[in-house]
């Protein structure tokens, strides 16, 4: 055995610390890359939670919006509302819910009780839209632009770092003024 | 005594492989067997996305029944099944494939085994000739020859004497 090859153990063994660094630093392993980025947002027709009307895909376009994925019996989504509630009222972003597998009486209430930051939620109480979306855990909040393509996906809550760090600075990108409104 | 904790032990195995995949108790109409049976290999294949490490048919999450009833209304529909995979591989991305495809950054996993296979062949092969000419030792030369002649007359000499 040549002197070189000796050192082949620590070689392999340098090899797989580096793989099990990287590996576990990764991110959170139940956070998926979305395959939905930069896809049109899907088509859908569906009905509106307040009253019942009709609502499609053609209708929320024109401006970025926010689009997300909620419901009453999702204890996340309750903890994420004070920001959705606050953003509502604080910048000029329109904000639209997809009620994802829920009761629309109970959501109806839930927003009447909590406050109601969305210009109008889809009911999707079969999950259909869910399943077009890719959502696999409420709440889930795509960034949609004015052209209908999805800018930006999250899971999970929207608390006031996603929105500083993540959400604001695409919806900026995208055109939409969002300064500070004077204190 | 012994009987009583051997049962135990049986029963606590027998418990433990029970949880494992009974989950999926939906049951959906197929006009054929061949469509139910390509049902159940798709929501074998495919992966619970809200779960870490189950298979549709495997997993209790709402989601997956919703996936499952996708899946079953597709087979019904007589879409085939690079259709569906390639349905759910739009909206879930990769995660839901646990046969990942063939691409640049699935080159190691598809790979990888065949080459550290083709490895390790070409390095026992290397020991083994190693071995076999250690083994047999390289003829010897002329002058070697004339050497070992006088080595051996010498001792010979020597024990006569």
């Amino acid at each position: 055995m040549s002197r070189t090859s000796l050192f082949l153990p620590l070689g392999l063994f340098l090899l797989m610390a580096f793989m099990l660094w990287r590996g576990f630093a990764l991110n959170d392993p139940h956070e998926l890359p979305s395959a939905l980025l930069n896809q049109p947002l899907p088509d859908f027709q569906k009905t509106r939670l307040a009253d019942g009307a009709p609502v499609a895909r053609q209708d929320l376009l024109g401006t970025p919006f926010l689009l997300n994925v909620w419901a009453t019996w999702c204890p996340t989504c309750k903890a994420e509302h004070a920001e959705l509630n606050r953003i509502a009222a604080r910048y000029a972003v329109p904000l639209v819910g997809v009620n994802y597998k829920d009761d629309g009486p109970a959501a109806r209430a839930w927003l009447a009780r909590y406050g109601d930051p969305y210009r109008l939620s889809v009911v999707d109480e079969d999950g259909s839209l869910g399943i077009e979306l890719g959502v696999y855990g409420a709440p889930e909040t795509f960034i949609v632009d004015g052209d209908g393509i999805i800018r930006y996906k999250r899971v999970g809550a929207v608390d006031r770092r996603v929105w500083e760090e993540e959400i604001r600075p695409v919806l900026q990108n995208l055109g939409l003024p969002l300064e500070e409104p004077p204190a | 005594m012994k009987r009583v904790i051997l049962r135990a032990l049986l029963g606590a195995v027998l418990l433990a492989l029970s949880t494992a995949s009974f989950a999926a108790i939906d049951t959906y109409a197929f006009e054929t067997a061949a469509e139910e049976a390509r049902y159940k290999a798709l929501i074998d294949e495919l992966r619970c996305p809200k779960c870490l490490n189950t298979n549709l048919s495997g997993s209790d999450s709402p989601i997956s029944a919703d996936l499952r009833r996708t899946v079953a209304t597709m087979v019904q529909a007589g879409k085939g099944d690079e259709e569906i995979r390639e349905y759910l591989l739009a909206r879930y991305g990769d995660f839901i494939l646990y046969r990942p495809r063939v691409m640049p950054a699935t080159y190691v996993l598809w790979f990888g085994p065949a080459l550290l296979f083709l490895l390790a062949l070409a390095f026992m092969a290397r020991l083994v000739l190693r071995q076999r000419r250690a083994e047999a030792p390289a003829p010897l030369s002329p002058e070697e020859q004339a050497a070992l002649a006088r080595l051996s007359q010498a001792v010979g000499e020597n024990s006569k004497a």
